[in-house]
């Protein structure tokens, strides 16, 4: 049965970046207030299932050719990869390293090393929840 | 507010343990959600709960929340949250594979099949 | 402080993540698992050897300070455990080369394997009780995917059970965990064990102790809480079935052997005593199930329990003696489990079926098979010089030092029944009347599946013989489980 949702679907085209740029938002957010890389990687997944609400996984594919397996290995390799990085400082694993620098547009930051396991966290639980949805969405 | 936190945590156990012994699979899954929620609660209320004060100790606060139960709720939510979807994918599998959902109906072992 | 003793859980977990790479490329899965066990190997050597020298080794996450942050603990039993859990995979997985069939190797098989050592070992080395929950579910989510990959009906059947069960205990695991910090307000072990030593132990703690028992009973199938065991084993195919056999009940009771050696040592009347009584019924469960069936899986499946008995035996008494004969049996029993699996798995090849009245006359065509098995059952049972014997000797001992006569009687007359158990395989299958054999019995398939399998019962001959050599490092872990300072001590004072 095919149904006309031309007003779903031009919804969820703006929607959809509404809800990654608050993702975006939610994960750096995370460094001092509620937020990270967990919630932020469940809000993108849910912007990509509203795309496949709207449209169907098929399209989704060919939009986003991500192989979501490979997305948690990266993640896996980038979260352990910060942990382990001071194992080769001679600190205890899971060490973490913060400075403060002066950005051009963003002013005095704090840089953290955690955003970069965070950013592993984000891509695991985006490819973790992915996968399973695609497990459950492929065969109809 | 303990006594509060106290019964919902009975409230969700009884109707995690409730839904769990029904016979449909997602019934089963929707109680072990239920189930691991009701946990949740009781590390939040075991650790001191205080409502709402931060977690975050800083020049000036005096009354601050006790962090630990919060990062491990966190934790056991997220691990939670795997297994729950893992759970439901498998449920789908069953059900396409064995074409029922009803627990009474897979019991039994590879002899009396 | 050393990072050293993080290899054995860090490096698996590493190649897991390059396993889920190139999923279709059979050789690159295998040569990967390969490197990685044996790099893994190699670190517990180091480790084991480093325990050795210097005692107890270790590291606290993130540089925080001792009973704050989450501290990894390589103690001799850790270490030593890693490095049987490391040895047992990389032979179930060689074993796997020929057995476990393409569809599974290329889905997931292989990196399934190292996220369930990488949990096991976690769980072995962690010295944080809410730490030990994380790596029970690291282990459980990759045994999940191996209990049901293939997707047989079976399996699907099975595993659905098995995965309730399990998420069940995790949270009345949560439960016992949010009891005990209420309690003692800490969750670092040797923290938690000082604490309760200051306090002596009120009610309270009791209680918390035996939620604990249950929750970690649920996964070492002590008396009654093995009802999801048998057939939830039963499903999966042989390699994965050996794997599971050899290690997760064994993480079980560690985790209980950790817990009521460290923390609940206070009222022994009450807790060992209930111990006591649960290991003697687990014992006698498991020899009527392992009497009781005619299927050659089911029969050593059973044989799990009764270990699984005969080790928290041993625990309970809580002398040196009894905890040292414990632990050289838990060792034992990972060994002769997984080679017990492997061989009924090459039983089950070459016969074609699972069901022990049709087969027979094996020892015909499959002598060397035949021996071998006879040898590994000696084994189990614990005949001198095999390995099962120092360890059955030692918590016999321990048993009669405690003063425990009668209990310690049933233990050994269960001696008796593994051996009638295994024997039976042994008559009925390799006796007799020539039974059924499987027609397309490839000979490199079989051979593929025989060398590492008789590898390991070689090994388990050497674990029985070299009991001596063994015995300063066996002696040394029996010390650190009677004596908590040891540990509290290297956990508060390796921080500095």
């Amino acid at each position: 049965m095919k149904t006309n949702d031309v007003i779903m679907q031009f919804t969820a085209k703006l929607v959809f970046f509404i809800i990654f740029f608050f993702a975006v938002h939610l994960f750096f957010a995370g460094h001092y207030t509620p937020g990270g890389g967990f919630v932020g990687g469940l809000v993108t997944a849910s912007a990509i299932v509203l795309l496949i609400i709207a449209f169907d996984l098929k399209t989704v594919q060919t939009i986003l050719p991500i192989n979501y397996i490979n997305m948690v290995a990266i993640g896996l390799i980038l979260a352990l990869g910060t942990a382990a990085f001071s194992m080769f400082t001679g600190k205890p694993f899971f060490t973490h390293y913060y400075d403060y620098f002066n950005l051009p547009i963003l002013g005095k930051t704090s840089l953290h090393t955690a955003a970069l396991f965070d950013l592993g966290v984000y891509l695991v639980v985006v490819g973790v929840t992915m996968t399973i949805i695609q497990t459950i969405g492929e065969d109809e | 507010m303990e006594i509060v936190m106290a019964f919902v945590c009975g409230f969700l156990f009884m109707a995690a343990v409730y839904l769990i012994l029904s016979r449909s699979l997602l019934r089963i899954i929707i109680g072990t959600g239920l189930l691991s929620h009701g946990a949740h609660l009781l590390i939040l209320t075991m650790g001191s709960f205080k409502g709402t004060v931060p977690p975050v100790l800083s020049d000036g606060v005096t009354d601050f929340a006790d962090p630990l139960p919060q990062a491990l709720i966190l934790t056991a939510i997220v691990i939670s949250f795997g297994v729950t979807a893992f759970f439901l994918v498998l449920a789908y599998r069953a059900y396409s594979e064995l074409k029922t959902d009803d627990m009474s109906l897979m019991r039994g072992s590879e002899e009396n099949e | 402080m050393s990072n050293f003793l993080l290899l054995p859980i860090i490096i698996p977990f590493f190649f897991a993540m390059l396993l889920l790479f190139g999923q279709k490329n059979i050789a690159y899965q295998r040569i990967t698992t390969l490197l990685g066990l044996v790099i893994s190997i190699i670190c517990a050597i180091g480790l084991v050897s480093n325990v050795y020298m210097d005692g107890p080794q270790t590291v606290t996450l993130g540089n925080w300070p001792a009973p704050f942050g989450i501290t990894m603990m390589g103690d001799m039993v850790a270490s030593v455990l890693m490095l049987t859990t490391l040895v047992i995979s990389l032979f179930i997985v060689w074993y796997g080369f020929g057995s476990i069939g393409k569809e599974r190797e290329q889905f997931f098989y292989y990196p399934g394997i190292m996220f369930i050592i990488t949990g096991v070992n976690g769980a072995f080395t962690t010295g944080d009780i809410f730490n030990l929950f994380v790596f029970f579910e690291v282990l459980l989510m990759a045994s999940y995917l191996l209990i049901v990959l293939g997707g047989e009906k079976a399996q699907l059947r099975e595993s659905i059970k098995y995965i309730l069960v399990n998420v069940i205990s995790s949270a009345l695991f949560v439960v016992a965990v949010a009891y005990l910090y209420s309690v003692v307000g800490t969750l670092s072990m040797a923290d938690i064990s000082l604490k309760i030593a200051e306090i002596n132990q009120p009610g309270i703690i009791t209680v918390i102790a035996v939620l604990f028992l249950l929750v970690f009973g649920m996964k070492a199938a002590i008396f009654p809480l093995y009802f999801w065991l048998p057939s939830a084993y039963s499903a999966p195919p042989i390699p994965v079935l050996a794997l599971f056999g050899a290690l997760l009940t064994k993480v079980g009771v560690y985790a209980i052997t950790r817990t009521y050696t460290l923390f609940f040592t206070h009222d022994l009347s009450y807790t060992h005593e209930l111990l006591l009584i649960l290991a003697v019924v687990t014992i006698i469960a498991g020899c009527i199930g392992a009497l009781a069936h005619f299927d050659v899986k089911q029969i050593i499946i059973y044989n799990i329990i009764i270990a699984v008995g005969v080790i928290l035996f041993g625990v309970a008494q809580m002398n040196e003696v009894a905890l040292q004969g414990a632990f050289v049996y838990l060792i034992h029993d990972m060994i002769i489990k997984a080679a017990l699996f492997m061989l009924i798995g090459i039983v089950i090849y070459v016969t074609g079926t699972s069901n022990l009245r049709k087969m027979g006359g094996l020892i015909q065509t499959y002598p060397t098979l035949g021996w071998f098995f006879l040898i590994a059952g000696f084994g189990l049972v614990g005949v001198p010089p095999l390995s099962g014997f120092v360890g059955k000797l030692l918590i016999i001992q321990g048993g009669f030092i405690a003063g425990n006569t009668w209990s310690t009687l049933v233990v050994l007359a269960s001696s008796i029944i593994v051996l009638l158990s295994v024997m039976r395989i042994f008559i009925y299958a390799f006796w007799g009347e020539q039974g059924q054999l499987s027609t397309d019995v490839q000979k490199r398939k079989y051979n593929r599946m025989f060398i590492p399998t008789m590898l390991l019962v070689i090994l388990s001959i050497f674990y029985g013989i070299g009991a001596e050599w063994l015995n300063p490092f066996m002696s040394d872990a029996a010390k650190i489980l009677m004596d908590p300072s040891i540990y509290t001590d290297a956990v508060m004072k390796g921080g500095e």
